[in-house]
């Protein structure tokens, strides 16, 4: 296969929006989803006279992610400003850091089918995001919102050292994974809270030059990433093996036709005209300072994965899948103290949960439910109350109408019967319809003791306890 | 008794002693605006009305304060909130602040009363007040002269008693050199000292608000009121609160003055030099000790400054699309034309020619030569400062090598007009506190100016020096304005 000739280089951009209450110079508040142009003041929407003060927030939330993957601190930082006009952007200029980036040469570990890789961060700096335009829809032009313009930012900027889709989109996975540990970001992609930018080039195997990169905006979700990459890997081997040559430009990837278009090509590259913003002064960090915040970070996904393998017993497999998500660890840590059964937490949400999220894209943030909700459901089943049959439609309840799981049972009738009288009744009425069943039992078909089960089960829309049933079987058979 | 003759702290002492009212003041300052404006064009937007209005109010609610129902003027790139604040430029011709300056509030707390706000070269950039979008200042010893520039409406109100005192800004020398064509005392406060927020950028790290006014006395006055660190601005300064008019002692035995010989050289006026060397004559015989120095670095100050001013402003400006507020062109193809034609058709020559000039410093390629380097030559005039300041209290120089010059005869050679700037523009690329009062006048009755430099935060030292100058010269009293009309 022609792929199996060639090599693929990536790098990646990302930016994650950090959670600070307030704007990275003004007093405004970053939350979501407001109306337009509510979240604004002076400040940030650059009117003549104003003043930007640096949010010391932002300055601790990035030198967290920088701990966080082993980043060196700098502790003479500035912020510059990236020159340039766009409606979005009201002071015409970014502020953002040029040659003093807040952190550098840092690392992330991942685990490709092909074996553990570590995948260099070059740096993370922090600047400010741009509004947004909304395009009128009676064709009447663009229309501005500033609500996001101050936002803060973080941008990782990575090494090119990520050889396949499936690297970026472990790496991609780690990186949101530690964030939401560290708690500076939400790292929603939907909102727009954690963007990539990918930077791809292919070179024949053996090539030590590197190939002609192209960089590809507006994705906006792990499964668009992956399959931009893939595309533009094709695209560019196409061009290659066609005689043509990749050319360095900007792509927008279309979610829709499922191919990249051109935005710029080198032609139009910016001069972005960097130079130290003038109004804030340099940033010192102090020895103490870091030290502090380095003594705050909370306990991140591989250590965590460790515990879990020796604390819990867990597979490595699925302690991967739990330390994945800050939120699906916390989950499983709350409810397995709670129910006192982390096999059966795990279980949970490693074939359940998963399965639920998946189907339904949804964030593990965005679960409906709470820790204590989990762990009741695992205790209904291990106090008999329910089957586990039952608590799969129970959990499907809890996404849909989230309320505690008894409430659920109560609701639907759905407790489990393990009334002795009522279970014999149920026993004596499948076995009285099924004689062919008692013959082939008797024969030494074990199968139709399960299938006399399964009758039961049915009968009693699945409430019946299916220890008792067994039992109870097994009995009346013998 | 003509109030508009009387400064401001004399008001203070009228006021005391209930001799005037602040209706009677406000009054007296509006016929004098009626009286005057139309010959001197000093004022983009007068505050007649509102001014006697405001006036009645305080005196009804008889506020207590040192400063309760003082008139004051402000160069019109200050925020003013529900009051237009144009630059004098057609860009934010009608533009209206939704805030209020930090320099503004302060004076509101004070319960002064805004006569209006001040023309201006557009955007600050100009020595002469020639580049106003909306009218020429006139310099009111000769209304054939200009003002100076920028502050050109602050010195020539002040000047012309239209207000008793007001509020300009100094990049280069924006307060400075028009005070000295004016005859009045103008101070550049250390970058740091004042609040810039809410002054509407030309260039960040070399603005600063200062006090334009009669005499020193008013000038420690109103630096008073709006010196202080303010959280909104992180490039001010946390100082410690000091009352300025107390270092005014009439007092300079053993002062040691420092006069930088590079400031005396090519290009200065004959007269200049003669009013200055007078003047060093009148500090000696005060008892201060005079001693001549070389600043040899003072040469590329002018050089460094118009790099670093134009970089800043380059980027300062770009706000000014269109797209928020301010001018928009009336047609356009595309977002691009809209920007093109917005500011083509809303920024002046000047504010063009400085843009231009900034964004090819800043270009990639260029940056290290122009940009980076005239940073290096900042911390050398720093350092070279620095080493005079270990020596010397105070530096004297002329605020500007020439008198007032006539109006039209440098507004179309742009570097002659740089030229302007050479003695005031090396204090703002050192951050320095700077004052210009006047020492003299020429053959044809023009004031002169004189320059006192200080160390960083060492304006008590500098006014001293400038008010022990002015007790012993009596300038007002000797001086003043051809007021031909007035007998």
């Amino acid at each position: 296969m022609l792929r199996d000739e060639y090599e693929t280089v990536i790098g990646l951009e990302v930016h994650a929006e950090l959670s600070t209450k307030t704007k990275i110079f003004c007093s405004c508040p970053t939350s979501f989803g407001a109306a337009p142009n509510t979240h604004v003041c002076p400040i940030c929407m650059a009117m003549p006279g104003t003043l930007p003060v640096l949010n010391e927030k932002v300055v601790e939330y990035a030198v967290k992610a920088g701990l966080a993957t082993e980043c060196t601190i700098s502790q003479d930082s500035k912020n510059d400003r990236k020159n340039y006009f766009y409606p979005d952007l009201p002071k015409a200029y970014q502020i953002s850091q040029y040659d003093k980036p807040l952190c550098e040469h840092g690392k992330i570990e991942i685990e490709p089918h092909t074996g553990k890789k570590t995948i260099g961060i070059t740096r993370i700096h922090i600047e400010e995001d741009a509004g947004k335009l909304n395009h009128d829809d009676f064709g009447r032009g663009s229309l501005v919102d500033l609500n996001r313009a101050g936002v803060p930012l973080i941008e990782i900027v990575s090494e090119p050292d990520l050889r396949s889709s499936e690297e970026v989109d472990l790496y991609l996975r780690k990186l949101k994974s530690i964030l939401e540990y560290i708690e500076v970001s939400d790292c929603k992609m939907q909102e727009g809270s954690l963007r990539a930018d990918v930077n791809v080039s292919v070179r024949k195997k053996g090539e030590s030059k590197l190939g002609t990169r192209t960089e590809m905006k507006n994705m906006n979700s792990f499964r668009s990433i992956t399959r931009a990459i893939e595309y533009e890997i094709d695209r560019q081997i196409d061009v290659i093996e066609n005689g043509g040559k990749v050319e360095q430009e900007t792509l927008r990837w279309d979610e829709v036709s499922g191919k990249t278009f051109s935005m710029r090509d080198k032609e139009d590259a910016q001069d972005y005209r960097y130079f130290p913003d003038p109004d804030l002064v340099a940033i010192k960090l102090s020895d103490e300072y870091i030290e502090n915040i380095r003594k705050t970070l909370p306990e991140l996904p591989e250590s965590r994965k460790q515990r879990y393998l020796t604390e819990y017993g867990l597979s490595e497999k699925d302690a991967n899948i739990i330390t994945s998500s800050k939120y699906l660890s916390d989950l499983f840590e709350e409810a397995s103290k709670i129910c006192k059964n982390p096999k059966a937490v795990n279980n949970w949400i490693i074939s359940d949960i998963s399965r639920i999220l998946n189907e339904t894209e949804m964030d593990p943030v965005e679960i409906p439910f709470d820790s204590k909700q989990l762990a009741k459901l695992v205790m209904l089943i291990d106090k008999g109350t329910i089957s586990s049959s039952i608590a799969k439609k129970v959990l499907v309840e809890m996404f849909e109408h989230p309320r505690d799981p008894e409430d659920i049972i109560d609701e639907k009738g759905w407790v489990q019967i393990s009334d002795e009288g009522a279970i014999r009744e149920v026993v004596s009425k499948v076995l009285a319809n099924n004689p062919q069943s008692i013959a082939d039992y008797k024969a030494g078909k074990e199968k139709a003791l399960g299938f006399l089960v399964g009758q039961a089960m049915k009968e009693t829309r699945g409430k019946a306890n299916p220890q008792m049933l067994n039992k109870m079987f097994k009995e009346e058979l013998k | 008794m003509d109030i508009t003759e009387l400064t401001v702290h004399e008001l203070q002492e009228k006021l005391k002693n209930k001799e005037l009212t602040i209706t009677e003041i406000t009054k007296a300052y509006v016929n004098r605006i009626d009286k005057k404006e139309k010959d001197i064009q000093a004022f983009v937007t007068t505050l007649k009305d509102e001014a006697l209005e405001e006036a009645k109010r305080i005196e009804n609610e008889k506020t207590d304060g040192d400063f309760v129902g003082i008139p004051i003027g402000i160069k019109d790139n200050i925020c003013t909130k529900g009051i237009k604040t144009t630059c004098s430029s057609r860009m934010l011709e009608n533009f209206v602040s939704p805030y209020d300056a930090t320099v503004i509030e302060k004076i509101k707390k004070e319960n002064m009363i805004n006569l209006g706000k001040l023309n201006m070269d557009e955007f600050a950039m100009g020595g002469s007040t020639e580049y106003s979008y909306f009218k020429k200042t006139r310099n009111p010893w000769n209304l054939n002269k200009v003002p100076g520039g920028s502050s050109g409406g602050s010195a020539a109100a002040v000047a012309s008693r239209m207000v008793p005192w007001a509020l300009g800004s100094d990049t280069g020398g924006s307060i400075r050199q028009p005070s000295s064509f004016c005859g009045v005392v103008g101070l550049k406060p250390t970058y740091g000292l004042i609040s810039r927020y809410g002054l509407v950028a030309f260039a960040s790290s070399l603005d600063q608000i200062g006090p334009i006014t009669k005499d020193v006395y008013d000038s420690a006055m109103l630096l008073n009121i709006i010196a202080g660190y303010d959280k909104r601005d992180t490039t001010s300064s946390n100082v410690e609160k000091k009352d300025y008019t107390k270092a005014l002692k009439n007092d300079v035995k053993g002062l040691k003055i420092g006069v930088p010989k590079e400031f005396f050289g090519e290009g200065i006026n004959e007269e200049v030099k003669e009013s200055l060397e007078n003047a060093i004559k009148v500090y000696k015989e005060l008892g201060a000790e005079v001693e001549e120095f070389s600043l040899d670095i003072a040469k590329y100050s002018l050089a460094t400054y118009y790099i670093i001013a134009c970089a800043e402003a380059s980027s300062n400006l770009g706000r000014f699309d269109g797209i928020r507020y301010g001018y928009r062109a009336k047609e356009f193809k595309d977002l691009k034309d809209l920007y093109r034609k917005s500011r083509s058709e809303g920024f002046g020559p000047e504010v063009k020619r400085r843009i231009i000039l900034g964004t090819y410093v800043l270009s990639s390629g260029y940056y290290d030569a122009y940009y980076k380097k005239a940073q290096q030559v900042r911390t050398l005039v720093m350092n070279e400062f620095n080493k005079a300041f270990q020596k010397y209290d105070v530096l004297l120089t002329p605020t500007s090598p020439t008198v007032a010059f006539d109006i039209g005869s440098k507004s179309n050679n742009p570097l002659e007009m740089y030229l302007a700037d050479i003695c005031t523009v090396s204090v703002n690329i050192a951050g320095l506190p700077g004052i210009s009062i006047p020492c003299g006048v020429d053959k044809e009755n023009m004031p002169i100016g004189m320059q006192l430099i200080g160390d960083k935060f060492q304006e008590e030292k500098i006014l001293n020096a400038a008010y022990t100058f002015e007790q012993k010269i009596k300038f007002r009293e000797n001086h003043r304005p051809d007021e031909k009309e007035e007998g």
